[in-house]
């Protein structure tokens, strides 16, 4: 965009970051306490009577550390994503791409798993506060990785097109700081619910 | 720097079409448009309901005139928490928050449009389905919600409680909606000043408004947080058979009276500050004369939003919260008073010297003042965890938050729509029908909310459908009917302004570019200004605003986008 | 103001209301500065032809003087009034005298279920009374009432005394008051509790002490 556009549209911006960016970062700001309201009030009820010890024994340690190591390596190639487009390789840049959303599925998939053992055995929402926080918490969650996958699906699609990862390809740097943040919140939750 | 963030350059065209123009429109000046009908409808609803709370409270049992009919205690509580909760969310919010910011920010900071127009577009039209939905619980078996606007459970979180069945969670749903609809719209407000001002626009050049606004985003932003968690939990509760918020699952009712209040506080800044903007736009103009104290007036809001955060439990210090809890809690909030009253100093001493005309904007911001200072102080009362034993839930709590929110939403909001209406549509309202509309408003004000304090002291409870079931009540009956005498008063009062607002529309005098001989950046445009903000480039700014009487100009105010004359001692 | 009061009949009462009156004091004169500055200003600071205000910005400490000085005033009456306040608060809700009554009340909608412990002074046994929305209280005694809560959150209000405490389900919570006056007064619900709220209300009856006594004989013959 020249200079002379710049001027017409105002100053082009007023701090050295992009507009994209400083939206996506107060909208993360929101996030955090919305999950800081969860966690919190998780961490209240649990200090306040025996512990949840028992309960946490039903969820499996393993499938809860595959999970989090899916979303950890989807973080990783979340990105080479924003990398290639710097480096503009567009092949790279969709495979990572694609490689994020699958991951991301993945990790749902395990989740829906669980889930379905869990509600099998009796162990729903109302059965304990442990079982309406981890169902609340992991819902929540849940619902923010599909919203994730949903935002590179559309990255993906028009950047699927000739010349879309030229055009679109700087997307990747904000999806990419929503899904790490996605990441960073199972980091916090896969400890309360599934470990000590 | 790409399309995406600057999508209304020059390049682009006005957009034709009905539908493109007034309805699908990212343009800002529409959507502010958008925005105030929104809430302008939802104002109507809402005085309607006080209305009938009112008349119920005066006549109790009676048949309601423009009902037909009496209402019920289960009626009664519907009619209260839609009042409460229309009032805050669908109608102060989006007029003075969404309306107003989305209206004046680019025209203030000299930008083409907000920073995400196609964002700001989504906002409004999920406010509009959150409309819906609240208009929609209207009509579902068991009626609207009914557990007060604070929604407190566990009375909210049964129907066999509380009555309202899926009327309870479309009010929760709606509240989510409205909420995502001003996180994007906050998000706007918070970046578009940050990123999109005119050469020369420092941040400490920006028109205080915009300041207000911003730092209510910022609030709004911060603080929702943990009510949107609460709002998932209850929707548990409510769906699912959890018990987040039912002792007898385990759960703890007053987690949602944190959750709600830790939000419900800065809330109230999200209200007040834009108003308080208003005012600091509307009367340094009409006094001719600087703000005093810029910066010491933005330091003080940022010291009264971080306070908001850490005095949530002065609603909770009878709720059995740990007794000693209250003094620390009812520290911080007495000391609220102390930026609040920096403000109300500063604006004081804005008038001070000044050469004064009272316009209907200006007679609305000095009415809105003298309110607000009227309502910040009963809140002393309410502060005092001692004397709020007694008060606590009475009308005295209520005669006090309405002053401070009658004061910045009607009062403020009303300076602010007289103000600006001219740049919006293209018109000058009528002042005659505008100063009879302010002592209208200002007068009755006064008659329904200076005695419901004395009703307060008298000790009548809140949200009780009928007073006459108390014997401690009987000597306030008189005074509960003359309130509701004036409520009428002060409804009717709003006819006024109905009719100025339409008629002015298309009949008004036609609005030059600079009515009010404002200084700032939206008066240098064109009413209304066209799509694109400035015909031509948009103007550079060479000085702060409110540039009236600097020494050594000639004329007696001088424009942000005029250099200032040589010598002339803009001390900031 | 102080009129509309409904009289006092409580030992605490008279503290809060003294706060009443010490903060209604304080903010009247805000009050009365400021308005009258705002009006002082409408009038005197009109608008005239030829007038040309000063340029006053507020930006630097020696114009700024003018709104930090009034300021110091504020934080000094705002810090009284929270030591004031601290003390009443600490006196009326924090721990309490030992009770020489001590009686649980349940809120449930819409009723106060009150239980008195008996003859024996213990919750649980043979000789506990359950009467609804009658709570009967020695006057110039202390009186200690346990709060609980059957369904949703309840608010037990005695005006007179200038006594208000939530009652929460799952939570026992403490409160006390000693009256003064014999009397019969009312004890409204003071939170929404649904569609019975306004209405739900029991009686305090404060008895002299003979009274107090022929009640007891009449709840409890025999012994
Ligand atoms: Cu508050
Ligand atoms: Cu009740």
């Amino acid at each position: 965009m020249s200079t002379a556009a710049h001027a017409s549209a105002g100053a082009a911006e007023s701090t050295p970051f992009p507009s994209a960016k400083l939206g996506i970062w107060w909208f993360l700001a929101s996030e955090i306490m919305v999950f800081g309201g969860l966690i919190v009030s998780y961490l209240l009820f649990r200090m306040a009577g025996p512990g949840w010890s028992a309960e946490l024994h039903h969820n499996s340690t393993l499938l809860g550390t595959v999970n989090t190591l899916i979303l950890l390596t989807s973080s990783f190639t979340m990105v080479e994503v924003h990398r290639a487009h710097g480096r503009g390789e567009e092949a790279k840049f969709r495979l990572h791409l694609a490689l994020t959303i699958l991951l991301g599925l993945v990790f749902l998939a395990i989740k829906g798993a669980e889930y379905t053992a869990h509600i099998r055995e009796g162990l729903v929402p109302a059965k304990s506060m442990f079982w309406a926080f981890y169902f609340g918490m992991t819902g929540l969650h849940g619902l923010h990785v599909l919203g994730g996958i949903v935002a590179n699906a559309c990255l993906y699609a028009v950047a699927a097109r000739p010349g879309g990862v030229a055009r679109y390809g700087h997307r990747a740097e904000m999806n990419g700081l929503y899904w790490h943040f996605v990441d960073v919140v199972w980091i916090f939750l896969f400890p309360l619910l599934y470990l000590g | 720097m790409s399309g995406t963030t600057a999508a209304a350059g020059g390049h682009h065209g006005e957009p034709g079409g009905f539908l493109r123009k007034y309805v699908f429109s990212a343009d800002h000046k529409m959507i502010a448009r958008q925005y105030m009908f929104i809430s302008l409808f939802w104002a109507a609803v809402g005085g309607y309901f006080a209305y009938i709370i009112r008349w119920q409270l005066a006549h109790p049992e009676a048949d309601i005139p423009l009902f037909g009919r009496p209402i019920g205690p289960d009626e009664y509580n519907a009619f209260v928490t839609m009042h409460g909760t229309i009032m805050v969310f669908f109608v102060a919010m989006p007029l003075l928050l969404a309306s107003f910011g989305n209206f004046l920010i680019p025209l203030m900071i000299g930008a083409r449009d907000m920073a995400f127009p196609r964002l700001n577009m989504l906002s409004v039209w999920v406010l509009g389905a959150a409309s819906a939905l609240l208009l929609l619980s209207f009509f579902v078996e068991g009626g609207p919600a009914a557990g007060g606007w604070t929604g407190y459970p566990p009375l909210s979180a049964r129907t066999a409680y509380v009555g309202a069945d899926k009327g309870m969670d479309l009010w929760l749903l709606a509240l989510a909606l409205e909420f995502a609809s001003f996180l994007m719209g906050g998000i706007n407000f918070l970046v578009t000043p940050l990123n999109m001002r005119t050469r020369g626009m420092g941040l400490l050049r920006m028109p205080l408004f915009v300041w207000m606004v911003m730092i209510a985003s910022l609030l709004f932003l911060l603080s929702v947080g943990p009510l949107v968690a609460g709002a998932v939990m209850l929707l548990l509760d409510r769906n699912l058979g959890t018990s987040f918020f039912l002792a007898s699952g385990g759960g703890d009712p007053l987690l949602w009276q944190h959750l709600f209040w830790f939000f419900g506080h800065p809330e109230v800044y999200v209200i007040l500050l834009p108003g308080l903007g208003a005012m600091m736009e509307v009367m340094p103009t009409f006094s001719r004369k600087t703000i005093f104290g810029y910066r010491p007036i933005i330091v003080a809001v940022l010291v009264a939003g971080a306070l908001s955060f850490v005095v949530w439990a002065h609603h909770q210090y009878i709720s059995g919260l740990d007794p000693r809890l209250a003094t620390p809690f009812s520290v911080t909030t007495i000391l609220i008073s102390v930026p609040f009253a920096l403000i109300v100093f500063a604006l004081l001493a804005t008038l001070w010297g000044g050469s004064i005309r009272l316009a209907t904007p200006m007679w609305f911001a000095v009415g809105g003042l003298a309110v607000f200072i009227f309502g910040g102080l009963t809140g002393i009362f309410n502060g005092s965890a001692a004397v709020d034993i007694y008060i606590h839930d009475t009308y005295f709590v209520v005669a006090h938050f309405h002053s401070t929110f009658f004061s910045a939403l009607f009062l403020a909001g009303f300076a602010a729509i007289y103000y600006w209406y001219p740049k919006m549509f293209g018109r000058m309202m009528n002042e005659a029908l505008g100063q009879i509309h302010f002592w209208g408003t200002f007068l009755f004000f006064l008659a329904v909310f200076v005695p419901m304090h004395l009703v307060g002291v008298g000790g009548m409870m809140r949200r009780i459908a009928n007073p006459g079931q108390y014997e401690f009540l009987a000597p306030l009956s008189g005074l509960n009917r003359m309130i509701t005498m004036s409520a009428v008063l002060l409804l009717l009062s709003q006819f006024f302004f109905a009719f100025n607002f339409f008629w002015s529309m298309f009949r008004g005098r036609r609005a030059p570019d600079n009515p009010w001989e404002g200084t700032t950046l939206e008066w240098t445009t064109p009413s209304p200004p066209p799509h694109g903000n400035w015909p031509g480039e948009v103007p550079q700014v060479h000085h702060p605003p409110y540039g009236y009487g600097l020494p050594g100009a000639g004329e007696d105010w001088v424009p942000q986008h005029r250099p200032a004359p040589s010598g002339a001692g803009a001390g900031r | 103001m102080f009129a509309w009061l409904p009289e006092n009949v409580s030992t605490f009462g008279g503290d809060i209301d003294s706060i009443f009156r010490f903060i209604y004091y304080i903010v009247g004169f805000w009050f009365l500065a400021t308005q009258g500055f705002l009006i002082y200003c409408l009038i005197r600071f009109r608008r005239r032809p030829g007038r040309r205000p000063p340029y006053l910005h507020g930006n630097n400490l020696s114009q700024a003087a003018w709104i930090l000085l009034p300021l110091v005033i504020v934080l000094v009456l705002d810090l009284w009034i929270d030591f004031r306040s601290a003390d009443v608060w600490a006196k009326v809700k924090v721990g309490g005298p030992r009770p020489d009554v001590v009686i649980e009340v349940t809120g449930k909608q819409f009723n106060w279920i009150m239980t008195y412990p008996g003859p024996d002074g213990r919750f649980g046994t043979a000789d506990d009374k359950k009467v609804e929305n009658e709570l009967h209280v020695p006057v110039n005694k202390v009186v200690q009432v346990v709060l609980r809560g059957e369904d949703v959150i309840h608010s037990f209000f005695l005006p007179q005394l200038r006594l208000k405490q939530d009652v929460v389900p799952g939570r026992a919570i403490r409160a006390w008051f000693q009256a003064t006056k014999p009397g019969k007064y009312e004890i409204p619900c003071a939170e929404l509790c649904g569609f019975g709220h306004s209405g739900m209300k029991g009686w305090l009856h404060v008895h002299a002490e003979a009274q107090y006594k022929e009640w007891a004989r009449k709840m409890w013959p025999g012994s």
